[in-house]
């Protein structure tokens, strides 16, 4: 495993971490006052720092380093997480957040953003601090520069472990400590060593240590991975406590730690036995202990061996402290990371066993009439095994709405203050459950559709507290499971849909004529009519006229459909509808000319049979079908894809009445309809080429390939836009082996 | 046609020869995914003359081309006796619809006439050189050239 390997998982904790921080933070911003909240929060930042320290990030680390201190007034209760300090707080989430995505991708935050939020989480650091606080004391001589109040932000140094004699020098300054150090059973599983730490310990000053073994069970007793010792050290040093503390930086979750001044006589006084002890002896384990202190290596060695063993058992098994306590806290649950395209690779297999699967059913049942045999038996428990194996395997890739959320929570706060609004993001089901491909795509148009809310949905302040409303508007994101699809909501309380000016706006734009008459709901859907914008004023937010057109579109393009709801004065409501995965998609598996076709049913309005009273010819070879009094055009499926050259009879077909894109309907005729089914998505690029009018194939039950059709191409084709049919032959030649 | 040769020049070689028409045919065994009977393809719209469709191959979409059609000679009429190679080209599967596998050859260089110069282009394309086995002459095809990976190189 190389540097950048490891740095990449870094940069995936990152992520995490800062998904954690963020929702603590927003917890505490709704008034939970958890400490173990609190701690998450600190936690995030305070691991963020650690890993950019170690690969050398300074940026990173050194506003971290600032936060994380802040964050530690708030931990000891010197700082009162109220609405202005966690306002700061989520600015400065957002721009480590900015710092992490730097620190991999290259490129550089504002850095009059940093700074400005340095000096103020510097000033609630120091602010709110009674004075006589250890943590901020600025000590002149022996302050360490990890103290709190570095006043200029360049001034700290990433590295704890350095604070060696270039500040001592006087012994004036030195006192006596005594810590007590008990490692808990997470200390070594989390890859920290015991004699590490103290030898560390041991370059703050002159020390002496004792190593309490009284709970160290007999051997039979032992638990490989408990933890059964603790050492007293009574530590001369003209250090602070911060220093000491320091040493124990990155064990402090899993230890407990005391550290206490005592007066500099105290030491010999205390009723322990001092042993001068050389730690060097635990680096190298054969080592000759001093025959003065024999007993004390001894049992140091004793420690270290079974620390050694500890960490191993630890790195053996990491599942083993799960049920520790402090790791429930630490983590939502027991994750491995997966390359996708194993995982993928795995759903093709699956896909392919259950087609097998039904294939083999199917040659047993016509080679077996009486279906009482064994063979027979064995297959239905195979089907129900190769369905729940398929299940399972689909449920790998389903991932929780809530990181996509989560960053809409950062959009609100933005935009919102961009436009001198106070706005809410209330969310609701962020863990529901939709592929991964799903949520990567749904980011975008949701951005798209926060912005528009934030700037258009909800009033300025001003104008809510005159219509009787909270200043603070609220926007409400939801997301649930609804009959196999998601449906995620985006609820604002704001002004609600200005259906006269979405009509004039209309009216001037073309897109209806002056003397139509729409029902509300038609109008409210026409903010979805490309080029529609009602912003008087175009805002660098929400862009210039490139509005929800694009977002339906993008939503249509995953399958899905999206409609709005609003009330004038209580606000709009968007609704969304999204296939729970983009590998499968609910087709109509229909006949035409003798091939077998599935027509996606997202696009299908309705299905009829056509009477010859209702069809009419138009022009040359254009035909129109009459359905309840308007006239649609009829398209011939098979002709359009060149599967036949003349046009089938339309009465001996069935017309199925499709909705697409550009709007305005079809009627597309096809043979006959064979049934719907839920079809898996197989690419036809991968191999061949893109085929006009095809959007992708699938595999039927009885292992053909059946073609997807492209409802919109097909469409755009009737409607006398080239599917470069002439050019067609010749592409696709030049193209088979064309890179997919 | 001095590349050929330098092509050619690391030792033995190992190729399947198959048979369209009567002419046979082979390609470098590396090439070669797998062989397998005929099953009836998904005819595709808007598809050059010489693709005849897709199949299922464990779970992946693979074209189908007649191999007869595509060196300009006759469409085949398949019938469960044809077969199928699955050959990979570039980064992509394409299955060759032949009459017959003949045989498994390993030649050396020595081996390896050049093709001589002749008018058609087609077969300048694809013919990288030809054989003498036993008195039967085999064509050696190259794969990458009858597909081209991407449109700049087959224009």
């Amino acid at each position: 495993m190389d540097m950048n390997e490891i740095k990449e998982i870094f940069f995936q904790e990152c992520e995490e971490q800062l998904a954690e921080l963020e929702s603590g933070l927003l917890k505490l911003n709704d008034g939970d006052r958890d400490p173990e909240t609190v701690n998450a929060v600190f936690r995030a930042v305070h691991s963020i720092k650690g890993g950019a320290g170690a690969f050398g990030l300074d940026d990173l680390v050194s506003f971290a380093h600032v936060f994380e201190t802040t964050l530690d007034c708030v931990r000891s209760n010197k700082l009162e997480p109220n609405q202005d300090v966690l306002k700061v707080m989520l600015k400065s989430a957002d721009v480590l957040a900015d710092l992490v995505t730097c620190s991999r991708d290259g490129g550089s935050v504002e850095d009059s953003r940093t700074r400005g939020l340095v000096k103020e989480l510097e000033a609630l650091a120091k602010g709110e601090m009674p004075s006589g606080g250890a943590a901020e004391a600025p000590k002149p001589a022996a302050a360490a520069p990890a103290a709190v109040a570095p006043t200029d932000d360049s001034g700290f140094q990433p590295i704890p472990f350095s604070f060696d004699d270039d500040f001592g020098g006087d012994d004036d300054g030195k006192s006596v400590f005594e810590v007590t150090f008990k490692p808990r059973r997470d200390l070594f599983s989390k890859g920290n060593e015991a004699a590490l730490l103290l030898r560390d310990l041991s370059r703050l000053g002159d020390m002496a240590i004792n190593c309490d073994t009284d709970a160290l069970p007999a051997l039979e007793a032992m638990d490989p991975e408990e933890t059964y010792f603790s050492w007293t050290i009574s530590l001369t040093t003209d250090k602070t406590e911060q220093d000491i503390r320091a040493v124990f930086e990155f064990a402090e979750w899993d230890c407990d730690l005391e550290v206490n001044e005592v007066a500099a006589q105290a030491a010999e006084e205390l009723p322990m036995v001092p042993v001068p002890f050389d730690l060097s002896a635990l680096d190298d384990e054969p080592a000759v202990a001093p025959a003065a202190a024999a007993e004390a290596p001894a049992d140091a060695k004793l420690a270290a061996a079974a620390a050694r063993v500890e960490k191993k058992e630890a790195a053996a098994a990491p599942a083993a402290a799960a049920n520790n306590a402090a790791a429930a806290a630490n983590a939502a649950g027991q994750t491995i990371r997966v390359d996708l395209d194993r995982v993928d690779r795995l759903i093709n297999l699956v896909g392919e066993l259950v087609i097998n699967q039904a294939m083999l059913s199917q040659s047993v049942v016509e080679n077996d009439a009486s279906g009482t045999s064994a063979v027979n038996m064995g297959l239905e428990e195979l089907q129900q095994l190769t369905r729940e194996i398929q299940d399972s395997v689909m449920a790998i890739r389903a991932q929780p709405v809530k990181p996509v959320f989560q960053r809409m929570s950062r959009i609100v706060r933005e935009v919102a203050d961009m436009v001198g609004k106070s706005i809410r993001l209330v969310t609701e089901g962020e863990n529901t459950e939709v592929d991964k491909t799903v949520i990567d795509k749904i980011a975008e148009p949701l951005t798209h559709m926060i912005r528009n809310a934030v700037d258009h949905g909800i009033e300025s302040p001003e104008k809510r507290e005159a219509a009787g409303k909270d200043p603070e508007g609220t926007i409400k994101l939801s997301a649930k499971h609804r009959s196999g699809r998601i449906l995620i909501e985006l609820i604002d309380d704001g002004g609600g849909i200005n259906r006269e000016r979405v009509r004039q706006k209309a009216i001037d734009n073309d897109l209806i004529s002056p003397d139509a008459n729409l029902s509300d709901e038609e109008i409210d859907n026409l903010i979805f009519a490309p080029g529609f914008s009602t912003a008087d004023k175009i805002s660098d937010i929400s862009g210039r006229g490139v509005g929800m057109d694009v977002v339906k579109r993008s939503i249509q393009a995953l399958g899905g459909r999206i409609s709005i709801s609003s009330r004038p004065g209580l606000g709009s409501t968007f609704t969304m509808s999204l296939p729970l995965t983009l590998a499968v998609l609910d087709g109509m598996v229909v006949t035409v000319a003798g091939q077998t076709l599935v027509v996606p049913l997202t696009a299908i309005v309705e299905t009829l049979q056509p009477e010859a009273s209702a069809i009419h010819s138009f022009g040359a070879n254009q035909r129109l079908i009459s359905i309840r009094n308007s006239f649609c055009p009829l398209v011939d499926v098979g002709r359009i894809l060149n599967f036949r050259s003349t046009q089938a009879n339309p009465v001996e077909g069935v017309a199925l009445l499709v909705e697409s894109e550009g709007g305005g309907q079809r009627a597309l005729m096809v043979d006959a309809i064979q049934g719907q089914r839920q079809v898996v998505i197989k690419s036809l690029e991968a191999n061949y080429t893109h085929v006009p009018g095809i959007a992708a194939a699938t595999i039927l039950g009885d292992g053909r390939v059946a073609l997807i059709l492209d409802v919109d191409a097909v469409v755009g084709a009737s409607r006398g836009q080239s599917m470069k049919q002439d050019g067609g032959a010749l592409k696709a030649d030049v193209s088979l082996a064309a890179a997919g | 046609m001095s590349y050929i040769v330098k092509n050619l020049a690391q030792g033995d070689r190992e190729l399947i020869a198959f048979r369209v028409g009567d002419q046979e045919f082979c390609v470098n065994v590396m090439a070669v995914r797998e062989i397998r009977g005929w099953t009836k393809a998904t005819s595709m719209p808007h598809a050059p003359s010489y693709v005849i469709g897709v199949i299922n191959l464990r779970g992946a979409v693979l074209p189908i081309v007649d191999f007869s059609a595509r060196l300009g000679m006759r469409k085949t009429e398949p019938t469960p006796r044809h077969v199928i190679i699955v050959s990979q080209v570039g980064s992509r599967i394409v299955g060759l619809l032949v009459e017959a596998v003949s045989d498994i050859l390993t030649v050396t260089e020595d081996n390896i006439q050049a093709v001589p110069e002749v008018a058609s282009s087609l077969v300048k394309q694809y013919a990288r050189g030809i054989l003498a086995i036993d008195k039967r002459m085999i064509c050696m095809i190259e794969l990458d050239s009858l597909f081209p990976e991407n449109e700049s190189e087959a224009a």
